[in-house]
């Protein structure tokens, strides 16, 4: 992929969210996870807003989950986008919901990816350092 | 004398200014705050070296203000300019007259947005927790798409319909044709509201409130010394804030229980329950809210706020006659600041065609995710 034609906004990748963004180069799901209580965190900060612990561990998910809700934008508001897209929240199997995108799917319409249905996720390497986890529904035809 | 010597046990609103709203490119958000104060103070039949306490929301210059308007208030702060902070600014005038504190608050408005290019969506947005890591690589962003996504879950729980989204934005529309002051006054029926284009899908332009300049100012005082300004006193019987933010940015039940809670202890300082009031105010920076607020502040079950709206409770003539200035979807968004005003007109009454006859009590209601209701009377509580 040529670095110098993606136009959508990247994360900043800070020392807190490195592992994160490692763990997508390497194909997995990782998500930090509270030393006390054991709450997955979608922040990268080192305490826990359900116990209020300090100190997180990283773990790999399944990334099985369930589209959780979606919308469609029509609207754009960043660069890169072309035409209709959408977003959905993901609440994966093991507790945590995550944004993302639902790919696989013929039109991305929102009848395509309707709330409840089971998604699995998918790496996508967007420039020689990020790679972003986004899902597809669980019977789509694997890449 | 001791901290609380100087109690007070009612606060009023004894005037309301409001300027025009549009499009006003000569004024900046401070400029439009100090002519929606000098409009307060004409209407409380104050002068403004009366005011002794200075609360500023979203206009950010109150040096600036201080100096023009050439106040010299005991207290002066300013709180960020979100929609869901008015509630608490309110608040703070409210306790700091009723504490002793101070005796003549102005809560001061201003927004420039229109004319400023104000963008909710994209670079800057702050809407979601580390948003620029978690949600824009993948196009995420908007206070509209929130609440497009919380609709599509409340649908897909609880079967709500587009048609209802429409009939808030309907009924509002109809509210703002009787407002000379409404930005948007063409009436719309159900066909123009589905055939306007997707912003946010499933959410519509027309679920969408209007961005445009303008401020809004009241002035608040003790209830002993209201009795003697030039207005009908209509006092703040109760007030009330829960947060939720906590829970993140797609509250797993749509507020509720922060909105539960907030109406609980409203209702109790205000002495009046649902069935005392007359008419609503509600937050409507987009259509959904408006099911949401429905619900959580128990005037619709749970899952029933579209059922309600369609049944016609929330247009004049109904049961909860609510925006009846057309609100943020027709009158203008002025961030909670514009139906305060209306509130207390309704209460002071003369508003001709859009007046509900003999309203004594209105009650605002905030969604999240700084739940927020306050409701005005006639008589002190």
């Amino acid at each position: 992929m040529n670095t110098l034609e993606y136009k959508k906004p990247l994360p900043p990748i800070t020392e807190q969210s490195r592992p994160f963004w490692q763990a997508t180069r390497e194909r997995r799901l990782q998500l930090p996870r509270c030393d006390h209580c054991g709450t997955f965190h979608t922040y990268f900060e080192p305490w826990c807003s359900q116990c209020g612990g300090e100190g997180v561990h990283w773990e790999t998910l399944s990334g099985r989950g369930r589209i959780w809700a979606n919308c469609r934008f029509h609207k754009h508001y960043f660069p890169g986008f072309d035409g209709p897209y959408n977003v959905a929240m993901v609440e994966l199997e093991e507790g945590p919901r995550i944004m993302t995108n639902i790919v696989g799917t013929a039109h991305g319409t929102l009848d395509e990816i309707p709330i409840g249905m089971a998604v699995q996720a998918v790496f996508e390497d967007v420039n020689d350092t990020v790679t972003l986890v986004k899902f597809q529904p669980v019977e789509a035809p694997q890449p | 004398m001791s901290l609380t010597s100087n109690r007070k046990d009612s606060v009023a609103v004894v005037g309301v200014g409001t300027t025009k709203w549009g499009a006003m490119p000569e004024h900046d958000a401070t400029s439009l705050g100090i002519w929606a104060l000098r409009e307060a103070a004409e209407d409380a039949g104050i002068r403004l070296q009366d005011i002794d306490g200075l609360i500023c929301q979203r206009l950010t210059d109150y040096q600036k203000f201080v100096q023009v308007t050439n106040i010299t208030p005991k207290l002066v702060t300013a709180t960020p300019g979100a929609g869901r902070m008015t509630g608490g600014t309110i608040q703070l005038a409210v306790q700091a007259i009723l504490s002793g504190l101070l005796d003549t608050v102005a809560v001061v408005y201003g927004n420039d947005g229109r004319s400023a290019g104000a963008k909710y969506g994209g670079k800057g947005d702050s809407y979601g927790t580390g948003a620029d890591q978690m949600w824009f690589p993948y196009g995420m962003t908007s206070p509209g798409a929130v609440h497009s996504m919380l609709f599509q879950r409340h649908a897909h729980l609880y079967h709500s319909t587009i048609e209802q989204l429409g009939t808030v934005s309907l009924t509002f529309r109809q509210h703002a044709t009787l407002n000379p002051e409404a930005v948007m006054r063409k009436p719309i029926t159900m066909d123009d509201y589905l055939a306007s284009r997707f912003i946010c899908e499933p959410l519509r332009l027309l679920d969408y409130c209007l961005i445009n300049d303008g401020g809004v100012a009241l002035i608040l005082t003790a209830g002993d010394r209201a009795k003697d300004l030039k207005q009908k006193p209509v006092y703040v019987r109760g007030i009330a804030q829960q947060s939720r933010l906590a829970q993140g940015e797609l509250p797993e039940d749509f507020g509720y229980a922060a909105m539960q809670r907030a109406s609980k202890t409203v209702h109790e300082m205000a002495e009046v329950g649902r069935d005392d009031v007359d008419a609503l105010m509600i937050y409507d920076n987009f259509t959904p809210i408006v099911l949401f607020a429905l619900e959580g502040f128990g005037y619709a079950p749970r899952g029933e706020g579209g059922a309600f709206v369609q049944s016609g409770a929330l247009a004049l003539g109904g049961r909860y006659p609510t925006n009846t200035n057309g609100g943020h979807l027709s009158e203008s968004y002025m961030q909670g600041w514009n139906l305060q005003a209306e509130a207390v007109r309704q209460l002071r009454g003369g508003l001709g065609a859009r007046q509900v006859p003999g309203a004594e009590t209105v009650q605002y209601l905030q969604g999240g995710p700084l739940c927020t209701s306050i409701i005005y009377g006639t008589e002190a509580a």
